[in-house]
């Protein structure tokens, strides 16, 4: 059984199609990137698997169970975290307690969650920001914390999207560091991400989709030579 | 037809006719705060303040100068479009950005206004009823109409009709305006999206002061077109805040041509309730409606707006 | 027990001392009536403040705590048995609220406060319009169950002890972190596992409850109430939200020090303007909202602290950290 498998998830808004017939299958322990030019559906496709948009049509199986129709929360409930491409922080809440807000959703209890909120802040190696308010955290740490929060859920599979996106050459190694940190500690991961250089070092396989559809699927190195992904990014003339 | 069922028509046509003449004004003061909601995105809770300090301007005028109230539109009209642009700009532009833990800082403090005027009204005119005895306050016109052998008989208020009559100039003057005109543009633009028309080089700051104030000579206007048929009192505001709110949901919120429908439906369900349900939940009718619209039609009744 | 903790019941414990040495009935009377807007200013503050849910309708459950009162006593309870109104009154106004709740928090933002607003509108429409069950407009009288001023004095700050303590608990708990995820970010706080929806129904009917013992506790007091009073969206609903803000809203002090102020302005307002005391608050809601937005607590908090937004942080990270 897949950790997460999509059978032909369609989504329109209105007479616009925003995600047609899309399916995928990721297995338990591997790392699939999503790729596609602006506006090819990537964060719908997350909005639909963690419970924002309800798919026109299509079934979304997580764990062998059907989540479509579920509401977010109870997504996360089953083990499955994302991270949002524009930063949600609590602003007017510190890290640690942006971070414990997550944990509660696995302990009732305030020092299990503080104890579980200290060890995701030190895992993200945001040890130095805990007492800090989110909204005051420069664009880098809020990123990380996305990753904090999402990993304080105890997540089986994490969606990430566009956590590299406008972080300098440390962050991005640093970040990288994390994400196979995270990987290695058996958590699932599907994520999005526009530098290649990134995608391609961590991924294990790679998934490309433009106006919604996919159009390729493989190892990164099938992936990133297939003449439609290098169409759909460069246009025809390039292929 | 039997008498008893041309009675029943001409009670229904009756309440019909003044649920109209009603809805005409309404969809005055509905228009000036789906304009503000449309533009601001905020919601003026101190709308029918505006209102009542209009109704005073001409009750002042009225007892003063003998000024007729529909000639006082002339002088109400730019007063309340200078007194809404000084409110945009010295309270309400100020807190727009402001970080606070409150969220909707800015329709508190609007509610602030409405105190403030509802209270200055208070302190400068007492709590008495007041009216403005216009010559032609209770005149009527009558209509005849024969059918099946009866006569049945309806009556249209000579005060209500001028009112409905000049309301529907008015909004179709802020139609052509909005359409026509540079400014009106600038404004439909900014409405639709802030961010792309600052960038386009409007300056969205001034948008909002002349938004605001067309808002509160609209309802100005509606306000001295009440003044021959109601009475004046300095709390008479919040009613009619509300019944803007209600009006704007059930166009659409921030939808122009929504809000002209919302008034009328409005109008007529107070009319019809008040009638042939109970006069004393005739308010609450607006309410429950404006509750369920929310809930079950949040674009509004066509189905349009809240962008 | 923490310091803040320690601090809270020492005041509580001298506040309770208070009646032995002021006689005084006046003071007294400005006594209760500034312990009964502590325990408003904190129920909204709990919806508004902490969950950020800023309700224009609280007068709905204040009125629904007052008439339950009422109309014990009108159906031939004796005063003395209409103490029993506090918990009674507070569960319907709790009842009152999940039914509102569930109806209005299907909005958000500025259409939550507008459906509630109309709703607490519709229900003192009701208590107009129901003469059988609530003598409508002429409203209900009834002589109250004691003289002595100092005996309210002492449950009203009983009252306000405890909500101050309960609230204080559940701002502890994985409730209180809940409710301010909702008030930072919905979308985010539903994609953390939190159920909004339930959670911000538990937050209404904390704060409703409270509501209601306190419309409750004030017909005791006062003997007479009319829809006009106690479901007035000016009187009650809008200084409900000026007392919490004046003090600062979302901190645990802001409600107290906001009433004190209110019920101190309110008396100078009243002799030096009569009718139009309103003016005064009105101006004081566009002057605190303009140059204090986080209220007076919250502007000391952010001065002493140096740093911004501090002020709405429950501060917690640093005790458990």
């Amino acid at each position: 059984m897949s950790l997460l498998e999509l059978r032909g998830v369609t989504k329109r808004f209105g007479g616009l199609q925003a995600v047609g017939g899309m399916t995928f299958t990721i297995e338990k322990g591997e790392i699939l990137g999503l790729i596609g030019p602006n506006g090819a559906g990537k964060t719908t496709i997350f909005n639909l698997i963690n419970g924002f948009l309800t798919p026109t049509e299509g079934e979304i199986l997580f764990k062998g169970e059907l989540i479509n129709g579920l509401k977010p929360f109870q997504v996360c409930r089953r083990g499955l975290a994302r991270t949002f491409q524009v930063v949600k922080p609590l602003a007017r809440l510190t890290v640690l307690e942006n971070v414990m807000v997550s944990a509660f959703s696995r302990t009732d209890h305030r020092n299990e969650a503080s104890r579980i909120a200290l060890e995701a802040t030190a895992f993200t190696e945001m040890e130095a920001w805990r007492d800090r308010l989110a909204g005051s955290l420069p664009l880098g740490m809020r990123k990380r914390l996305e990753m904090a929060r999402a990993l304080a859920t105890r997540p089986d599979l994490l969606l990430l999207d566009e956590n590299f996106a406008g972080l300098n050459p440390a962050e991005v190694e640093k970040t990288i560091t994390i994400v196979r940190k995270i990987h290695a500690s058996g958590v699932t991961i599907l994520i999005i991400e526009h530098n290649m250089r990134v995608i391609m070092s961590i991924s294990q396989r790679l998934l490309c989709v433009c106006y919604g559809e996919k159009i390729s699927e493989g190892s990164p190195a099938e992936v990133a030579n297939d003449p439609r992904v290098i169409e759909a990014y460069l246009g025809a003339a390039h292929a | 037809m039997s008498p008893q069922v041309a009675g029943q028509i001409e009670l229904l046509g009756q309440v019909l006719i003044s649920g109209i003449l009603l809805g005409g004004l309404y969809a005055l003061i509905g228009l000036g705060m789906s304009l503000i909601m449309g533009v601001m995105k905020i919601i003026n809770l101190a709308h029918g303040e505006l209102m009542m300090v209009a109704m005073y301007i001409t009750y002042g005028m009225f007892t003063l100068w003998k000024v007729d109230p529909y000639v006082s539109l002339l002088v109400v009209c730019p007063a309340m479009f200078l007194l809404g642009i000084a409110i945009q700009k010295f309270l309400i532009t100020p807190v727009m950005n402001a970080d606070s833990v409150l969220p909707q800082n800015q329709v508190l403090l609007t509610v602030g206004i409405g105190l403030v005027l509802s209270n200055l009204a208070l302190l400068l005119f007492t709590a008495n009823y007041r009216s403005v005895p216009v010559s032609y306050a209770s005149k009527t016109i009558y209509w005849d109409v024969k059918a099946g052998g009866q006569t049945i008989s309806l009556s249209f208020s000579y005060p209500f009709l001028v009112a409905f009559g000049i309301a529907v100039f008015l909004g179709a003057a802020l139609f052509l305006f909005l359409g026509m005109t540079d400014t009106g543009r600038m404004i439909r633009a900014t409405a639709q999206d802030k961010r792309a028309a600052s960038l386009l080089g409007i300056n969205t700051k001034r948008i909002t002061y002349i938004t605001f104030g067309l808002g509160a000579a609209l309802v100005g206007a509606a306000g001295a077109l009440l003044d021959p048929v109601y009475y004046l009192y300095p709390q008479i505001g919040g009613p009619f805040t509300s019944k803007a709110f209600v009006i704007t949901v059930l166009g659409g919120l921030g939808n122009i041509p929504g809000a002209v429908l919302g008034g009328l439906v409005l109008g007529l369900a107070e009319s019809l309730g008040s009638v042939y349900v109970s006069l004393g939940y005739k308010d609450a009718f607006g309410f429950i409606i404006f509750v369920l619209v929310l809930i079950f039609l949040p674009k509004g009744l066509l189905g349009k707006g809240r962008a | 027990m923490t310091k803040s903790l320690a601090a809270a019941l020492l005041s509580v414990a001298a506040l309770a001392l208070l009646p032995l040495f002021v006689s005084n009935t006046y003071v007294l009377h400005m006594l209760v009536m500034v312990l009964l807007w502590v325990l408003l200013g904190q129920s909204w503050n709990l919806l508004g403040g902490y969950t950020g849910q800023v309700s224009y309708g609280h007068a709905a459950f204040f009125g629904v705590g007052a008439y339950t009162t009422a109309i014990m006593v009108k159906s031939g309870l004796s005063p003395a048995m209409a103490w029993w109104g506090l918990l009674l009154g507070g569960i319907l106004a709790a009842l009152v609220g999940s039914v509102l709740g569930w109806i209005c928090f299907r909005l958000r933002g500025p259409y939550f406060s507008l459906s509630i607003l109309a709703l607490s509108e519709v229900l003192r429409l009701i208590a107009v319009n129901w003469k059988d069950l609530t003598n409508g407009a002429e409203g209900i009288l009834y002589i109250p169950a004691f003289n002595s001023k100092a005996a309210y004095y002492w449950i009203i700050l009983a009252l306000a002890a405890v909500s101050f303590l309960t609230i204080r608990a559940v701002m502890r708990s994985k409730f209180g972190f809940y409710f301010l995820a909702i008030r930072e970010d919905q979308d985010c706080a539903e994609s953390l596992g939190i159920n909004t929806t339930k959670y911000k129904l538990y937050s209404l009917l904390i704060s409703a409850f409270f509501t209601g013992v306190a419309g409750s506790f004030y017909m005791n007091y006062m003997g007479f109430i009319d829809p006009g009073i106690v479901f007035s969206l000016p009187d009650i609903s809008i200084m409900m939200i000026l007392c919490t803000m004046l003090g600062g809203a979302a901190t645990m002090e802001g409600p107290a020090v906001g009433a004190v102020l209110y019920i101190l302005m309110s008396e100078a307002f009243r002799v030096f303007l009569k009718s139009g005391h309103l003016l005064f608050f009105g101006i004081l809601i566009i002057v605190i909202i303009i140059f204090f937005p986080q209220g007076i607590v919250g502007t000391l908090r952010e001065r002493w602290a140096g740093r911004r937004l501090r002020a709405a942080s429950p501060g917690i990270s640093k005790e458990v950290a």
